[in-house]
């Protein structure tokens, strides 16, 4: 099996590749220590199997996953147990190994990779968020007990961040703690579009897209694989 | 106080010795980087960031060998989460256990 490392942590790459190197039905074909070199990596090339870490910075090991067009078999790689339940929700994982991996562990990692064919991601197919219009322009938003403005039309970026959001606008970002379901709720469905999990865009703001993500102001989002015909169908294409 | 260990990394190695090095040589290029990314956010009372910090420290801290230190460092990791610096004095001493026994390898 051709397979590649994703992990932001160099001493984490390094034991994976020993642990390949120790099994003759894998090669390392290339390492990378984000998941954006990795999805631009698997645009163009034929794999089998990803070593996946879940925190990295920015991008998550599940980012990723949403993002990746039929991803292959996963092995995720992790120090934290507790995403087990949530790992098991796509197809593509096989396994889940926490670290520090032990070679038996490793192992019976490949035994399981190697006994199942190959499918498709997601199982969840169910969060279609409902967007409806805002009627007026503005949008009023609790920051330290005042109620501030925002222009809807000058925000380009709404991003979920655990229990807080972060909309981007023209000239200033805030922080507020609500959810993107609730603000998608307040903002007009015919520019906004919620392109991943995590991101609302302003679709009149969009740079230029690539296959999984577009690029808005300097911010490059994720575009996860069942938003994506929508937004196709949202830009005027030549 | 516990001890670090070169016992993961002889059982991971198959005795490649290379290996071992090799991995050694990157422990102690990226643990002084990954300290010094802690301190930073911890005294910018980052603490998401630090939690990430202490995260990523603690694959270390299992790599070589500290068990118990290793359960400190989750609680102290879901304490910057909850915003608490609690166990703060107790995780900064792995790390300088662990920068003492890296200078000596």
């Amino acid at each position: 099996m051709n397979c590649i490392i994703i992990d932001d942590e160099a001493t984490a790459r390094a034991i994976i590749g020993q642990l390949c190197s120790n099994v003759d039905s894998l090669t390392v074909l290339e390492e990378f220590p984000n998941a954006m070199q990795a999805i631009k990596y698997l645009n163009q090339n034929e794999i089998d199997l990803i070593f996946l870490d879940i925190h990295m910075p920015d991008f998550t090991g599940f980012d990723f996953i949403e993002t990746v067009k039929n991803p292959p078999k996963i092995i995720l790689t992790t120090s934290d147990p507790n995403f087990a339940i949530q790992a098991f929700e796509y197809d593509c994982i096989v396994d889940y190994l926490v670290k520090p991996i032990t070679p038996a562990r490793f192992q019976k990692a490949i035994q399981k990779a190697e006994a199942t064919p190959n499918k498709s991601s997601h199982t969840d197919e169910s969060s279609s968020e409902k967007v409806e219009s805002s009627s007026g322009n503005d949008l009023y938003v609790n920051i330290d007990r005042r109620l501030i403005k925002i222009d809807i039309p000058s925000i380009y970026l709404v991003e979920a961040k655990g229990d807080y959001i972060h909309v981007k606008t023209e000239d200033k970002n805030y922080t507020v703690h609500s959810t993107l379901k609730k603000i998608a709720d307040k903002l007009p469905d015919s520019i906004f579009l919620k392109v991943h999990r995590s991101y609302i865009i302003n679709v009149d703001k969009i740079i230029d897209i690539e296959d999984n993500s577009v690029l808005i102001k300097k911010d490059v989002i994720p575009v996860s694989r069942s938003n994506r015909p929508e937004l196709m169908k949202r830009l005027n294409l030549l | 106080m516990e001890q670090p260990n070169l016992s993961y990394i002889h059982s991971m190695s198959g005795g490649d010795k290379a290996f071992e090095q090799k991995l050694i040589a990157i422990i102690n290029a990226e643990f002084p980087e990954e300290k010094k990314e802690y301190f930073k956010n911890l005294a910018a009372k980052n603490y998401k960031l630090t939690a990430g910090n202490v995260h990523k420290l603690k694959h270390k801290i299992s790599i070589l060998g500290l068990e118990k230190s290793y359960e400190t460092a989750v609680a102290f990791e879901n304490n910057l989460l909850e915003g608490r610096t609690t166990l703060q004095d107790e995780f900064e001493s792995i790390l300088t256990t662990m920068t003492n026994y890296l200078q000596q390898l």
